[in-house]
């Protein structure tokens, strides 16, 4: 066995840990620290949905799925104008029940979006090289961008989940002013971690688990013992689809179903060289770990850097993942959690 | 001498040619298999014998020739058929799933079985679950019967190699098939292992009633446990009959040895 060199690694996490404890240390007020990183941890739960898509694909088929912010944005667009049009179609009652119906429906299409993709794009190519894949799965962003608007319209639509925005101040007895917390948020947060925990176990304790899993190992073995690859393939992009379906619907009530939920799929990118291409763990603690920092680093080193060298402003939120990213991608190129790949010779 | 219950031809294999480009991996090559019988295929390397056990589960596809199995014809059927028809196999490169435990491994070579739809698998509704458990009980008869109990949870990447090969054995035996092919099955064993696996593929033959096509490099394990032995010599069969003939066949002793012209 050789050693780990874990050195570099571990200085970047007490890096890490320091820039996070540094505004406690320099005095900021407990209550809003905390306040900061419950928002970052929220916004983090959403980074991981979209992460998750990614590695899905890419544990089952090696395709990294550039398509996966345009599946969020195509499912969430589906999902806002047929719960817009269901009341006037059969007559179901606007709110709740419709965005439940459409839902279902929309489920229903992501799952018919896998198999075309898989009939029409995956199976013509494969074994073949795994750019071309890519550069497929990149011709599929464009037309899910486009045909998407062609067939839901192109303006910034809105889903209800009924919940209301305002937001819910808790812990007062404890710190002055309490914590401010959107409810919107914390439902968010319950349905991505029910989501997760479901897959996990239907990964882990299911026969069509084992398979995916089988298949993410070693495809060509798994066909040979009579694991079917094309109905396997339509099963991780229907799960994908369906995770893309989760996170467009609590994306799109935060922020409206608008082009630049397509946008998102950047920012998972950062997350899952965080976490590691193959791992489901890593991507959710990838997402959180981005979340958190982008939120602190935006709120507290954010006027640091602004007096000390007299910047114009933040910002820091935009480039903050990709800068960590690539820090990881020096130190630990697999990620935190991916399979760390050992050829023998 | 292990009493011997051998029935009629199961798997007929009639003028196989295959080439790649203009390599001919194996020409006119016919022999049958019978039902319950140990039927072994050696030849020195690159004779064809991974590319004849290819061609029988699907993974290539000869130009010329035709498989019959079990009395039907089968062209260009590919491996997951093969394998939903009874038809088993492990490999000469192991291709176990790393990753996973052996428990795991051996259950995806159950998968076959399992009817369940992914729907009510993963709602982990009654019948999935009920179904999960009995397949579950097969499973660990064939870890307690291949005697790799201890290593149930191990991944499979971190045991012995000679461990790994009879997770590889157990994962093929899971899907019960009725032919089951052994692509050099005790390559690289030391004599002990060799032993352990020779005893494991003859109680498979003898309790399953298993159809056992095996390639095998060492003479001595061949002679041992096979009814009857094919010879393959640079893609062409030189030889074909029961161990005793085909040791002393002369065009058999000429390739292994090698005869001055």
């Amino acid at each position: 066995m050789a050693t780990k060199k874990n050195g570099p690694v571990i200085a970047l996490g007490v890096v890490l840990g320091i820039g996070f404890v540094a505004p406690l240390l320099a005095g900021q007020p407990l209550g809003f620290f905390l306040e900061v990183t419950l928002g970052g941890l929220m916004a983090g739960v959403l980074y991981s949905l979209v992460a998750l898509g990614f590695v899905l694909i890419f544990k089952a088929s090696g395709v990294f799925n550039f398509a996966q912010g345009a599946m969020v944005l195509f499912a969430a667009l589906a999902l806002a104008r047929l719960a817009e049009w269901l009341p006037g179609w059969v007559g179901i009652p606007a709110g709740l029940p419709a965005l439940a119906l459409a839902f279902v429906l929309a489920t229903g299409i992501m799952i018919v979006l896998a198999m075309l993709i898989e009939r029409i794009v995956l199976r013509p190519l494969v074994a073949q090289d795994p750019v071309a894949l890519l550069m497929a799965t990149l011709g599929v962003t464009f037309f899910l961008d486009g045909f998407g608007q062609t067939i839901w319209g192109s303006d910034v639509y809105k889903i209800d989940m009924g919940i209301s925005k305002d937001p819910t101040i808790i812990l007062e007895s404890m710190f002055q002013g309490g914590i401010l917390i959107s409810k919107e948020d914390l439902v968010a947060t319950v349905i991505a971690a029910v989501l997760v925990l479901g897959l996990a176990i239907f990964f882990q304790k299911t026969a069509t688990g084992r398979a995916l899993r089988a298949v993410a190992d070693d495809h060509q073995a798994a066909q040979s013992i009579g694991i079917p690859l094309n109905r396997i393939w339509v099963i991780v992009w229907a799960v994908a689809g369906f995770v893309a379906l989760v996170a467009g619907m609590v994306w799109g009530a935060k922020l409206g179903v608008q082009f630049s939920l397509a946008q998102l799929a950047l920012k998972a990118l950062p997350v899952v060289i965080l976490g590691g291409f193959t791992s489901i763990p890593g991507a959710i603690l990838g997402g959180l770990i981005i979340g958190v920092g982008e939120k602190i680093s935006e709120v507290f080193l954010g006027p640091v850097l602004i007096k000390a060298f007299d910047l114009a402003g933040g910002g820091i939120e935009n480039w903050f993942a990709y800068v960590l990213a690539l820090l990881f991608l020096m130190v630990r190129p697999e990620g935190l959690f991916g399979e760390k790949h050992i050829d023998r010779v | 001498m292990r009493p011997r219950n051998i029935g009629d031809v199961i798997l007929d294999v009639k003028n196989i040619s295959l080439s790649f480009g203009g390599v001919k991996a194996l020409q006119n090559i016919s022999f049958d298999v019978k039902e319950h019988e140990v039927r072994a295929i050696i030849g020195p390397n690159g004779a064809g014998k991974s590319s004849m056990l290819n061609c029988i589960n699907g993974v290539y596809h000869p130009q010329e020739g035709e498989i019959v199995y079990q009395g039907e014809v089968r062209r260009d059927m590919d491996t997951h058929h093969a394998a939903e028809s009874g038809i088993g196999r492990t490999f000469q490169n192991l291709a176990l799933f790393k990753g996973m435990s052996v428990l795991d491994n051996i259950m995806t070579g159950r998968n076959l079985k399992m009817k369940t739809g992914i729907l009510a698998q993963a709602l982990h509704l009654g019948p999935a679950r009920a179904e999960e458990l009995r397949e579950r009980e097969f499973v660990e008869h064939v870890i307690d019967f291949l005697e790799i109990q201890a290593y149930r949870k191990t991944p499979v990447g971190r045991m012995p190699y000679g461990l790994q090969k009879r997770v590889d054995l157990g994962r093929a035996l899971a899907a019960q098939p009725k032919v089951l092919l052994l692509d050099e099955p005790m390559a690289g064993m030391n004599m002990e292992e060799k032993q352990d696996m020779c005893r494991f593929v003859l109680d498979i033959n003898d309790e399953f009633g298993t159809t056992i096509v095996l390639i095998e490099h060492d003479m001595g394990v061949v002679m041992d446990i096979s009814d009857r032995v094919v010879v393959l010599d640079y893609g062409r069969k030189i030889g074909d009959g029961t161990p005793e003939v085909v040791r002393n066949d002369p065009e058999v002793i000429k390739a292994y040895l090698g005869v001055g012209h």
